[in-house]
């Protein structure tokens, strides 16, 4: 075992599989300045270590080019945001050739997407997109939380047959953590269960998973056991996992610094809601961002996210509580509204 | 030499077989094409946008490639692939949307392909299959192999911005990839003077540092001439070219749907007057290089093709249901 940051497990994953596979390769706007190291370079033709010019939908489709062709390209963006830049070649081109081709197509294309939020970046930096991306069939997405996932989920992509958005919550980037000095690959589409509990299942999404923790273990004072439940991969998404701690908690939060509206904490939610009704001891509770542009100014922006404060309220709520149902159906309509208008 | 110089014929596109082949290639999509137009209200499903009139350009820069090499299309684009020479049952039978069509049913007339043949497929989306392209040669360059990419695209996908990146990074990487733009003077219905800032696409190549090379469209030698350039050049590693043939579709930009006038039947006369498979016949003819027996031949081994890939067409089955789910993933 090595402790390494997020970022740097990311890079010696993108370095073994670039070593042991000679069609893999890395393309995106200064991709050159992540390999400066001239000992980690060296290994390596310059070709298969190519900068591009900031041409988004150019080098995502030529990525989807040589994927078709039998290369196994790692197209890096800087920025999540850019990805709306190369929509069309994401969503119509890189997700649908398979399907739309009868299965002829294999894209084994790798696209990093690092996300940036809570820092100042502004409404054009900062989205968390992955629930508009998972309404787009044919994309895998998968979003790790520790630097040991971030490098077996990475490698899992790169030797996937099918194209993957790999987002990095920044917020995460300089997090330590323990990686195994050999190969090991974490699977894409399985959940992991981050600690256990029986009161109540927290399922988390990117930088939220360590909010859970956090709020998982200031409540156990209280007596309430949560289970921390990591998605880890939003396509395909590990139902059975969520459904089976439901089953065993009775209770649901959801916590996704994405906006709320047809969200991936809203499948979560609906996914338990059908399957689990009856395991329900309280309603579920999505904890979200409200659906507006993230504003520049810090004041504003700490405002939007789900806090550690609200997951703890929220567990504190539903497992210590029960309040009258006329008084929760009053309050959720409030709600409701103050959404819409 | 030109191209227009019947000697050409004989010394540089080599045997009569060749010949043939390209006037065969472009009589098969000809009549798939209107054939598919006859059948489209009671049995093609969807919309059929045809190239009736394109069919040079599209054959002569196919020809131009060898086995291996790779192709793009794009909405208008039954052509390319039979251009390359994909047997037309399976196409018929996509554009029929059944079980046995080369995607199976699920791509249908604008999103054609067969790998298998090199056809990397088609997009829907008008230059969307630009930046693929570009990526295909790439991925031809870093496997160290000489394979090349044509890549198809008309006049309105270089109003793109698509147009623009591949071609920029083509360059930049030195790509074995050939861009031919099928100018047909209309993007949809709006005259390329409406939409385009100058008169030759392949003036753009000068931004790109790339050759550029105008070519008479309706005469499939000139642009079996200038992609076979181009082609070379791609294989010997110096990098894209763009190819523009000036050319002209006859029929409108959808089948059956009834436009208002946009251009003057004389304008389309005088083009049907430039037909290409008559270009090449009367060329044929004249060098001596095509009797009456072997046209009347070659129209019939095609009108038989047709009628074997609308029979197969007919007689598959739908896709099952379970295909509904099947090919999303690996």
């Amino acid at each position: 075992m090595t402790q390494v940051t997020f970022m740097e497990a990311i890079k010696s994953a993108i370095r073994e599989e670039m070593l042991s596979d000679p069609r893999t390769f890395v393309m995106g706007q200064d991709v050159e300045l992540n390999f400066l190291d001239e000992e980690a370079r060296k290994p390596f033709r310059p070709e298969r270590i190519r900068n591009t010019p900031i041409s988004e939908a150019g080098f995502i489709g030529a990525g989807l080019g040589a994927a078709l062709t039998g290369m196994r390209p790692i197209v890096e963006l800087s920025c999540s945001t850019f990805l709306y830049s190369a929509m069309d070649q994401i969503i119509n081109q890189a997700a649908k050739s398979r399907y739309m081709f009868g299965g002829q197509a294999h894209v084994p294309l790798v696209i990093r997407a690092p996300v940036f939020y809570t820092v100042s970046a502004a409404a054009h930096h900062s989205d968390r997109p992955w629930g508009l991306f998972a309404q787009a069939p044919g994309l895998k997405i998968v979003i790790p939380t520790t630097p040991y996932d971030a490098k077996g989920l990475l490698k899992s992509a790169i030797r996937d047959g099918n194209p993957v958005i790999f987002f990095e919550d920044v917020l995460l980037a300089d997090q330590h953590g323990n990686v195994p000095d050999g190969d090991y690959a974490v699977p894409i589409g399985v959940a992991d269960i981050k600690q256990a509990g029986s009161d109540v299942t927290i399922v988390a999404i990117g930088a939220s998973v360590q909010h859970s923790l956090l709020a998982a273990q200031k409540i156990t004072e209280e007596g309430i056991a949560a289970e921390v439940l990591d998605l880890r991969t939003v396509v395909p998404m590990d139902r059975r996992t969520i459904l089976a701690s439901v089953a065993k908690t009775g209770r649901l939060i959801v916590v996704d610094p994405a906006p709320g509206t047809c969200s991936v904490a809203s499948e979560i939610a609906a996914t338990v809601a059908e399957n689990a009704f009856d395991c329900l001891r309280a309603p579920i509770v999505r904890l979200t961002a409200p659906d507006i542009p993230v504003p520049f100014s810090p004041q504003l922006e700490q405002l939007m996210y789900p806090t550690v404060e609200q997951i703890i309220a929220a567990a504190r709520a539903m497992c210590l509580k029960q309040r009258p149902a006329h008084y929760e159906m009053r309050k959720r309509l409030a709600a409701v509204d103050s959404v819409d208008n | 030499m030109s191209a227009m110089d019947p000697k050409w014929v004989r010394e540089s596109s080599s045997s009569n077989l060749q010949l043939h082949e390209m006037l065969r290639r472009m009589l098969r999509i000809r009549m798939f094409e209107d054939k598919a137009s006859i059948l489209k209200s009671a049995s093609i499903p969807g919309v059929l946008h045809n190239a009736t009139g394109q069919e040079a350009a599209i054959v002569g820069a196919c020809m131009a490639l060898r086995e291996g090499d790779y192709m793009t299309g794009t909405h208008r684009s039954h052509g390319h692939p039979i251009g390359k020479g994909v047997s037309l049952s399976p196409l018929m039978a996509e554009l029929f949307g059944k079980k046995t069509g080369v995607c199976r049913g699920k791509g249908g007339s604008m999103h054609l392909a067969d790998f298998g043949a090199g056809s990397l497929g088609e997009s829907g989306i008008v230059g969307a299959s630009m930046p693929a392209a570009t990526g295909a040669a790439l991925s031809a360059q870093l496997r160290g192999t000489d394979q090349v990419c044509l890549c198809f695209f008309g006049d309105g996908a270089a109003n793109s911005g698509l147009f623009h990146e591949s071609l920029n990074l083509a360059s930049i990487w030195k790509l074995p990839v050939v861009f031919v733009c099928e100018n047909n003077g209309y993007a949809i219905c709006s005259p390329q003077v409406q939409t385009t800032a100058i008169a030759d696409i392949a003036s753009r190549s000068a931004s790109y540092s790339i050759p550029g090379v105008i070519v008479d469209g309706q005469d499939v030698l000139a642009v079996y001439e200038a992609v076979t350039a181009a082609v070379i050049r791609a294989r010997e590693g110096r990098g894209p070219t763009l190819v523009e043939a000036k050319t002209y579709r006859y029929c409108d930009h959808i089948e059956d749907y009834k436009y208002l006038r946009y251009r003057s039947p004389e304008e389309v006369e005088l083009w049907r007057r430039r037909d290409p498979i008559q270009i090449l016949v009367s060329r044929l003819r004249a060098t001596g290089d095509l009797t009456d027996d072997e046209l009347s031949s070659i129209r019939l081994e095609v009108e038989e093709e047709i009628e074997r890939a609308v029979s197969f067409a007919r007689e598959s089955p739908p896709p099952e249901p379970s295909a509904l789910l099947e090919d999303l993933f690996v």
